[in-house]
């Protein structure tokens, strides 16, 4: 009887040690991988070779703060959920809206505290061509960079752009119930400047 | 703040906080109670004036935005255009509450001011800013193509 009782002891030790050794092992093997994915995510010439320098600004720009902005038809998007501006409201035929619907019938150059109502210096919408809405990481970093669809501006004008401009960094400061870009701005323009200072790859085009 | 403002074609000098909404200078201060308070957040249109020409929502505008420049409230829409939207509008007998009517008849003759033969289309993008709670905006289609018809 004490033997079977020791027999059972002994297997259930060798069955706690054999979880624990594998457990040991896998979490070892797992930190070797994630190190190992931490070291070349954290290169830079590896990610400049994979166009990943792109996918943090990718995550900005996808922000509805950004992206209402930047539709790909003409009607200008609100909220965390992108639905359709209320009131009709549309492009018209210089980026600011249609007779009456003007961006500046509603909007002040800064947001209404009375109202709730956001606000920016030169509020508008971003011209079609550089629409932005549903395009891929690949295809938006093209587009982002086509001085002929972005209003001739540089990788350098770019990041500069939006370094400082006012709308831009109204998403930072959108007021009310609205949520701020998720990226720190500071944040932001590191990400920016190591994506410039690589050259500006854009991820490929499967990607 | 002191603010110097045109209303209506007369120079006039208010005292108001700077964020004050213009529509409360009009109503409270200048006693111009035709246009009218509705949501007071840009979503009905029933406050709408022209500033400088252009349509705005007088419950977003504030009085420090106004400082030298011009409001026209409906009491002041006496053009052309105004007098043919406003005969429309009676001949058609739009308004039905009526409360609305003052912000359609002034985004009406500020579509009518920038074209002269909307189409469905126009007026759709134009008013659609403006809420009718009585519904009446087959009353208001028609009268705007009546109105630019006359005009």
């Amino acid at each position: 009887m004490a033997l079977k009782r020791m027999a059972l002891k002994r297997r259930a030790a060798l069955a706690v040690f054999a979880v624990a050794t594998g457990a040991g092992l896998a979490f070892w093997a797992h930190g070797q991988q994630t190190g190992q994915r931490l070291s070349l995510a954290t290169s830079a010439y590896a990610q400049a070779a994979q166009g990943d320098l792109f996918q943090p600004i990718s995550v900005v720009l996808n922000h509805p703060r950004c992206m209402n902005c930047h539709p790909r038809d003409d009607r200008p998007r609100q909220g965390n959920d992108r639905h359709e501006h209320l009131q009709n409201v549309v492009r018209g035929v210089d980026d600011l809206g249609f007779v009456n619907m003007r961006c500046t019938s509603c909007h002040r150059d800064e947001n209404n505290a009375n109202s709730g109502v956001p606000g920016a210096p030169t509020w508008h919408l971003a011209p079609i061509s550089m629409g932005w809405q549903g395009l891929g990481d690949a295809e938006l970093c093209t587009t982002l960079k086509d001085e002929k669809r972005n209003g001739g501006k540089t990788v350098a004008a770019l990041v500069e752009h939006m370094t400082v401009d006012k709308l831009v960094l109204w998403g930072w400061s959108p007021g009310g119930t609205r949520d701020p870009v998720s990226t720190p701005h500071d944040v932001f323009v590191t990400q920016l400047k190591a994506w410039e200072a690589a050259g500006a790859p854009c991820p490929a085009a499967s990607k | 703040m002191a603010i110097t403002v045109t209303i209506n074609g007369e120079a006039r000098k208010i005292e108001a906080a700077p964020d004050t909404p213009l529509l409360w200078v009009i109503r409270d201060e200048l006693g111009l109670t035709g246009t009218k308070f509705g949501c007071g957040a840009a979503l009905c249109g029933a406050c709408s004036v022209h500033l400088d020409g252009e349509v705005v929502r007088s419950c977003q505008i504030l009085a420090q935005d106004v400082d030298g420049r011009s409001v026209t409230t409906i009491e002041g829409a006496r053009d052309k255009i105004a007098l043919a939207v406003k005969a429309a509008w009676n001949k058609l007998d739009v308004a039905q509450c009526g409360y609305c009517q003052s912000g359609q008849i002034m985004s009406a003759i500020g579509l009518l001011s920038q074209i002269a033969k909307p189409t469905d289309d126009d007026i759709d993008k134009a008013m659609d800013g403006n809420v009718c709670r009585c519904c009446t905006y087959h009353r208001i289609r028609a009268a705007i193509h009546e109105a630019a018809h006359a005009i």
